[in-house]
């Protein structure tokens, strides 16, 4: 099976514009899906709750925040608080109504997340760039403070945080400390297949072309009949629902609890890096971009006090903790400097080497 | 105002060697006269965009100072004047980036007064830029998709699952886009991002970008600067082909004056913001106040 597109002859359009239009693609996607499934029963519970479902949620938030950013061109410091406001708006909906399936809120408190986005998205229709970032900020700082001193949206928790029930699916769980990660983990990869493709989807159709000629040249886009009030509240929404979305999962899908504090700046700037080291604009590049982040300092962990070990170096946990710090910011400033396009772009280059491989063009 | 014979003569001499130095364009109008000759004027009667007094200012800046002139449904109307006369600035009044500070503007028979460019656009009106102003991260296809914009209605549910009605709707606008593209003849281009292609082409998807909004009124800013003379022969047959065959009303500013002369049906001519010509290429060139205004008035 070599990679390439000799011989696939598009006779209509709508083959022509497909979102894998190589065979090779969609073989391989499905392969790594069938793989993605089969983790559930070979992984180890280990790989499963500290690797996989972290990814696979820090992804989707990258996706969010990578439609707004990436795609529309709206920098964006507010994903921790949007993913904060998916996971209490998620908590206060199953508390509120238990009886209702807890997939269903998930999918719902994104809403939540969406409606408040549009609200911290209208000061994009006057300003752009890092004036938007600072005003995006005040989302932040706001809505951690309100998860913090509104009690009612922790249902007046003595501890301030936020807990997980028990809740199942098709009698099996998958909220609460009864909950397997293999059982989670499988909820979540769908979750996460089900809205990326969604998002690729959007991104491919008219509201994805408009997004991106809001991005390139809004003067021209306005021109178009495109409107920018529409075009970047409904960025803000959409990214601001894939943002919710994650925060719910990730409290109620991996922490199994949280407090305000998890929702903070920290949480808005990694994900954001996820965004710039996997590629701006691109959905795989949010999914290499969170890979990287996020399995850089657990093969650190693993790899480094092995090798250092028998030079008499001893590697502690917060070395790697250190390290990963400062290897991540080499890493985003290498990739600002030489590949804005980040990892996708990397990708890119090495699917057209393999294409006309083994010639050099 | 004393007139001095020899920038006469330098002006005449000038029209004349521009008109026979360009290329005639080969049977875009069956009557398309000799050189030299002036062309038997095609009639328009109704008017399609009427500009009524219209003065912009900037500050103490005055821009445009009252103004008027129309355009006709199916005529090819230029704008021509010095740097800084405000033909560009008149274009952007036309489709609502600037607001005049008087007059009124009528776009078939409504007039009005403060309009956002996207209402502009769904009013039937769509432009080109002096610079490119192309989406450059996006490729040709998407580029001119882009310009479909406003015919696309399938809502965000359907465009979820790009299935049913919006997979419809990508593909009949996809075949109108192709139809553009395989008549500006940019198919060999159509998937590579529009950021590195050549300007001449680069001008080329901008105007398919335009035509895909199948505009009333087509407002081309300088359609051929930096254009070799190759590349303006081609524009030249393009604009005229959109003209023919679309029958959709061109206004365009152009600074090379054969192309103007050639093209265009009625000429305005704009200096310092003032009107100071209106009528047929032939009329325009033996303005005097034209040639004093190209070529200066002695003191």
């Amino acid at each position: 099976m070599i990679y390439r597109e000799a011989g696939q002859f598009k006779s209509n359009y709508a083959a022509d514009m497909a979102v894998f239009p190589l065979r090779q693609d969609r073989i391989g996607i499905f392969v790594i899906i069938l793989l993605a499934y089969s983790m559930a029963y070979f992984g180890s519970t280990f790989m499963l709750q500290a690797v996989l479902i972290p990814f696979l949620i820090f992804a989707l938030a990258a996706i969010g925040l990578n439609m707004l950013v990436g795609y529309t061109g709206l920098l964006s410091l507010g994903t921790g608080a949007f993913m904060g406001v998916g996971a209490y708006a998620c908590y206060k909906l199953m508390t509120i109504f238990p009886g209702v399936n807890v997939i269903v809120w998930i999918f719902v408190s994104g809403f939540f997340a969406a409606g408040i986005g549009v609200i911290f998205g209208l000061p994009s229709l006057r300003i752009k760039g890092f004036y938007l970032a600072v005003a995006t900020l005040a989302a932040q700082f706001f809505l951690q403070w309100t998860f913090n001193r509104v009690p009612w949206l922790y249902n007046y928790n003595v501890s301030g945080a936020i807990e997980a029930p028990r809740r199942t699916l098709f009698d099996v769980h998958i909220v609460g400390a009864a909950a397997t990660p293999q059982a989670r983990y499988i909820v979540v990869l769908t979750i996460v297949i089900l809205l990326t493709w969604i998002a690729s989807n959007i991104v491919h159709g008219r509201i994805g072309r408009q997004w991106m000629a809001i991005r390139d040249m809004d003067i021209a886009a306005e021109l178009m009949g495109i409107r920018p009030f529409k075009a970047k509240l409904m960025a803000f929404a959409v990214s601001s629902y894939y943002c919710g979305v994650a925060g719910a999962m990730m409290v109620f899908l991996w922490y199994g609890g949280a407090e305000y504090n998890v929702f903070n700046i920290e949480q808005s700037f990694l994900i954001l890096f996820m965004v710039i080291i996997g590629g701006l604009g691109s959905l795989i590049g949010s999914f290499f971009g969170a890979a990287l982040i996020f399995m850089l300092p657990i093969a650190m962990g693993a790899f480094l006090p092995a090798i250092f070990a028998p030079l008499g170096i001893r590697v502690g946990a917060e070395t790697i903790e250190h390290l990963r710090f400062m290897i991540l910011g080499a890493m985003i400033i290498f990739f600002l400097i030489v590949e804005p396009h980040g990892l996708a772009r990397l990708w890119q280059i090495v699917k057209q080497k393999l294409r006309v491989w083994p010639f050099p063009y | 105002m004393s007139v001095n014979p020899t920038s006469a003569e330098i002006a005449e001499k000038a029209a004349t060697k521009t008109v026979s130095e360009t290329v005639e364009p080969q049977g875009a109008r069956a009557f398309e006269p000799p050189a030299q000759e002036p062309a038997p004027p095609r009639l328009f009667e109704e008017v399609l965009l009427a500009v009524d007094n219209v003065s912009l200012r900037f500050g103490g800046v005055t821009a445009l100072a009252e103004v008027s002139f129309d355009i006709r449904k199916g005529e090819i109307r230029a704008i021509i004047g010095p740097n800084g006369a405000g033909k560009t600035s008149m274009l952007n009044c036309i489709n609502g980036f600037y607001h005049p500070s008087e007059g009124k503007i009528t776009f078939r028979g409504e007039a009005r007064r403060k309009m956002r460019p996207y209402e502009a656009a769904s009013g039937g009106i769509a432009r080109t830029f002096q610079n490119v102003a192309l989406f450059k991260g996006m490729s040709t296809l998407d580029n001119i998709m882009a310009g479909r914009s406003l015919k696309m209605k399938a809502n965000l549910f359907w465009q979820m699952l790009r299935f049913g009605p919006a997979m419809r709707e990508e593909v009949e606008h996809r075949r109108v886009v192709e139809d553009i593209i395989d008549f500006l003849q940019i198919q060999a281009i159509r998937k590579t991002p529009v950021g590195k292609l050549p300007y001449g082409l680069q001008k080329r998807v901008e105007l398919g970008r335009a035509l895909a909004m199948e505009p009333d009124l087509l407002l081309l800013d300088e359609p051929m600067a930096g254009m070799n003379l190759e590349e303006k022969e081609d524009m030249s047959r393009f604009i005229l082909d959109v003209n023919n065959h679309f029958g959709t009303t061109i206004a365009l500013i152009e600074h090379d004056m054969g192309v103007v002369m050639d093209l265009s049906d009625r000429v305005v001519v704009l200096d310092y913001g003032r009107k100071i010509a209106d009528g047929t290429p032939h009329e325009v060139k033996r303005d005097q106040k034209v040639i004093d205004a190209y070529l200066g008035v002695p003191h």
